[in-house]
């Protein structure tokens, strides 16, 4: 039996009921866990403000002295663009452009990612360096539960991605590959929503 | 027979590219104009932060809309309930532990 599956946005509409109900009782299961995380995101978010106050600074480094604007904004562009790119990974599949495109798009994406991640671990490994460990200071253990939390995410994100370009390789676009890639579309466009948060309350708050 | 249905293939194809391709364009304006703000300096601090803030809230706004496709729509209503709610709770749990944390913090003083 032949069931064709297609998304609409990112629910899976399909061509038998029953499949149907199981795709769409996936995807929510996503979004439940999706608004979990959110939940723990929200409550690193609200730690780190009040981590914000002279007397956490601890006398240590301040946001202004450890933060630089260029490296946040490249950053945040690779991480942007590359949920573009997986936006077009998602309309490959849904519309049939093919196998190689899908796989394309989900390559850049993963390119973009690991330039993320290799960006901010630069930005890491400096502040490190310079002394700026999460023991020295409120504040900064604050930023090392917030900002290292999405790093994590985006890496497990960065694994799933290869471990889906491995499974398409071998077995092609089936139904259930493609509805893991819906999650995975859900799970990394909603990483780019959180670093929309961190960008604007960490970096640009903190230099502003 | 399988022309029209092919054209509106197309169509639909457009339709969703334009929605991403909208969604990009508007979140880099709502980046680069914050971003460029603080690099400038134009405006007084607070003055900055609330416009971080709003566009922040803007550009987040954009993003469930035009990548996570969650609108206003009837299908795409459970996921706009749950978040809509997972929100309010975020919001309670943040405002309460704000208010507690700085209620403590004049205590102290």
């Amino acid at each position: 039996m032949n069931i064709v599956v297609r998304p609409h946005g990112l629910t899976w509409v399909a061509g038998h009921d029953h499949d149907h109900d199981r795709i769409a009782t996936t995807l929510s299961g996503f979004w439940l866990f999706m608004m979990s995380d959110l939940i723990i995101f929200g409550l690193m978010f609200a730690t780190y403000v009040t981590m914000l106050t002279p007397e956490s600074f601890a006398g240590g480094p301040t946001p202004k002295e450890l933060f630089e604007l260029p490296g946040a904004a490249m950053e945040t562009a690779a991480l942007l663009t590359s949920t573009f790119t997986f936006g077009m990974a998602s309309l490959a599949i849904k519309y049939d452009r093919g196998l190689s495109k899908v796989m394309l798009w989900l390559l850049v994406t993963l390119a973009l990612g690991v330039v993320f991640l290799a960006l901010e671990a630069r930005e890491f490994t400096y502040m490190l360096a310079e002394g700026a460990v999460p023991q020295r200071s409120g504040f900064l253990s604050a930023f090392f539960g917030l900002v290292p939390l999405h790093g994590t995410h985006v890496t497990a994100g960065v694994i799933w991605l290869v471990i889906m370009l491995i499974e398409l390789n071998r077995t092609g676009l089936t139904g259930p590959a493609s509805s893991r890639i819906a999650r995975l579309a859900l799970f990394w466009h909603f990483l780019d929503l959180i670093w929309v948060g961190i960008f604007s309350v960490v970096y640009l708050g903190g230099i502003a | 027979m399988s022309a029209p249905k092919t054209r509106s293939r197309e169509q639909a194809y457009r339709h969703d590219l334009r929605g991403y391709q909208t969604g990009f364009f508007l979140a880099a304006l709502l980046t680069i104009i914050p971003f460029a703000l603080v690099a400038s300096g134009t405006f007084s601090t607070i003055a900055t932060l609330w416009v971080i803030g709003v566009l922040g809230l803007v550009q987040i706004v954009v993003h469930v809309r035009y990548f996570l496709h969650v609108d206003l729509s009837r299908q795409r209503r459970e996921e706009l309930y749950l978040m809509l709610f997972s929100a309010a709770l975020v919001t309670l749990m943040i405002a309460g532990m704000l208010w507690m944390l700085f209620n403590q913090h004049t205590r102290m003083m």
